[in-house]
């Protein structure tokens, strides 16, 4: 079990380091996606100022507590990005191409190898620079976190990461069904669009879904909330929600991976 | 002489219907958004029962079914990376002999891509209307109806032009996709995708005068809501049909230079 693991964190480190190496010759591209990213997170927060000019709250979200939440929801998504976004985007391109069945002879397991090939260094960039916006918003709040709280903050974020990895995972495996897959691509940044919302705004059905099925809202609000200690009850309950649908979601996109993968590869006998 | 670019457009029409299915779940997946807009601002209402620069909740919520509307039907999705790629694969040779305007045939090709979109996602979009159909306010006046028309025709040459100058830089740089998403973000935001742009502070509007993309979609919204009447309405138009002109100038300008460079280097 551990010289597995072992395995699989050298093989890990020797694509982390080509992909790093790759990425910085392209210096301009690496600057520019820098930037893209900056653009689009520029326009929420400028969404946020013009609407908090007009009222005070949304539900018990002040705003600063709003770009908090925001800049959470950034931090996770680029942290996300950096890791896996380029290698489970690929997929569809690997199967119409044909590249999959490579990936699926190699030695190792078959999910991992196409999940990990590609690290983007511009997003860890763009993940510290949420970083600092959520410090900015606790120092404007005037919360000061304790330790405690900070962990389990990184902690909550991790599970997020899980989360926008496992549901990404899932809407490219139906590539294996459908050729030219840019629309499940679209679907994952649409699905995680409701992610940088309050948890106060959603209702009925759409708050069961997103927080039970394709637990999107989560994300973000968790970590938000249990940094700024702003839940209701007992706040291991929202923490255990949180672990549990990741859990579950994770484990459900591997499943359905397995799945395809069979039908996949007896497809040409 | 049209016939041959409406070969074109039939050839397109046949080519993109293998991509039924990408526009189904793009337009699908596209209601996610409409759902989170129309809960957000649900609750901002519900915190000022006041009216925000003159949008209460149900006119809000008719702009945003509007800039839906107009993003499905003029937005070009694809027609970018394609245009890209026949740049930096050679495909353009063919065009460089043939007595075909590639301008021509790109433009051919983005109304049979909308034309297919527009029928694949009739139906979600309908039903949206249909479950929102208490917010729906139509043009008191006949009038509009044509001039919404007018600006929506020149919304979409402006998106298409805009698209086609910002592809034809493959012809200087190996990747786009940067510049692409960038460009993007401007459209996204100063077109009034994420908010109507008359609820900016006034000197944000007044910057907004000189740049092309609110009048690729807000404008066209703003016509057809007759926010914008008499002799505003007339002025916005005269802007707009400026934007394309100055567009399809960059548009013919980047060609010929791209052009230009792409045989020097044959020579």
């Amino acid at each position: 079990m551990l010289s597995t693991l072992r395995h699989y964190l050298s093989v890990y480190w020797v694509m982390l380091r080509n992909s790093l190496i790759r990425e910085m010759s392209f210096k301009a591209n690496f600057l520019l996606w820098i930037l893209v990213e900056i653009c689009w997170f520029t326009g929420q927060i400028v969404f946020i100022e013009v609407i908090y000019q007009y009222i005070d709250a949304i539900g018990d979200w002040t705003k600063w507590q709003m770009i908090l939440l925001v800049a959470t929801h950034q931090l996770i998504s680029q942290i996300y990005q950096a890791f896996f976004y380029m290698n489970v985007a690929n997929i569809p391109e690997l199967i119409r191409t044909g590249k999959m069945d490579f990936m699926l002879m190699l030695p190792i397991d078959s999910q991992f190898a196409v999940s990990t090939k590609q690290f983007g260094l511009d997003n860890m960039v763009n993940g510290l620079v949420s970083a600092a916006i959520v410090a900015f918003s606790l120092n404007k709040l005037g919360i000061h976190p304790t330790l405690p709280q900070v962990l389990l903050y990184l902690g909550a974020i991790g599970f997020g990461v899980a989360i926008h990895y496992s549901v990404m995972f899932g809407l490219t495996t139906v590539s294996f069904w459908i050729v030219r897959a840019q629309g499940l691509i679209s679907g994952y940044f649409n699905l995680f669009s409701l992610g940088r919302y309050p948890d106060v705004i959603f209702r009925g059905a759409i708050r069961f879904v997103f927080s039970w099925i394709i637990p999107v809202i989560l994300v973000a609000n968790v970590p938000a909330r249990v940094l700024m200690n702003t839940f209701q009850g007992p706040v291991w309950i929202p923490l255990t929600q949180l672990v549990l649908s990741s859990v579950f979601v994770l484990a459900a996109s591997r499943a359905f991976w397995k799945i395809a993968l069979r039908q996949y590869t007896s497809a040409s006998s | 002489m049209l016939s041959k670019y409406w070969k074109m457009f039939d050839v397109g029409l046949q080519n993109t219907f293998v991509y039924r299915w990408n526009f189904l779940l793009r337009s699908l997946f596209g209601l996610l958004p409409l759902a989170g807009t129309v809960l957000i601002w649900r609750a901002i209402f519900q915190e000022s029962n006041a009216s925000i620069k003159g949008y209460d909740y149900a006119s809000m919520i008719w702009y945003f079914l509007l800039a839906l509307l107009v993003d499905n039907l003029i937005t070009p999705t694809e027609d970018e990376w394609q245009i890209a790629s026949d740049i930096r694969e050679g495909q353009i040779n063919a065009f460089l002999v043939k007595p075909i305007n590639y301008l021509g045939y790109r433009v051919s090709l983005y109304l049979s891509y909308r034309a297919i979109y527009t029928v694949v996602t009739i139906l979600p979009v309908a039903l949206v209307f249909l479950v929102f159909r208490e917010y729906i306010t139509l043009p008191s006046h006949a009038i509009t109806w044509f001039f919404s028309a007018l600006s929506l025709l020149m919304a979409a040459a402006i998106s298409f032009l805009i698209t086609y100058s910002v592809a034809m830089m493959a012809f200087w740089l190996l990747e786009i996709s940067t510049l692409v998403f960038i460009i993007y973000s401007f459209e996204f935001f100063l077109s009034g995708h994420s908010f109507p742009l008359d609820i900016m502070p006034a000197w944000f509007q007044e910057v907004l005068r000189f740049v092309p993309f609110p009048y690729q979609m807000f404008f066209p919204i703003q016509v057809f809501t007759e926010r914008v009447q008499g002799a505003a309405l007339y002025q916005g138009l005269c802007i707009q049909a400026v934007w394309v002109f100055l567009m399809w100038l960059l548009a013919q300008t980047l060609w010929k230079r791209g052009v230009r460079k792409f045989q020097a280097y044959g020579g």
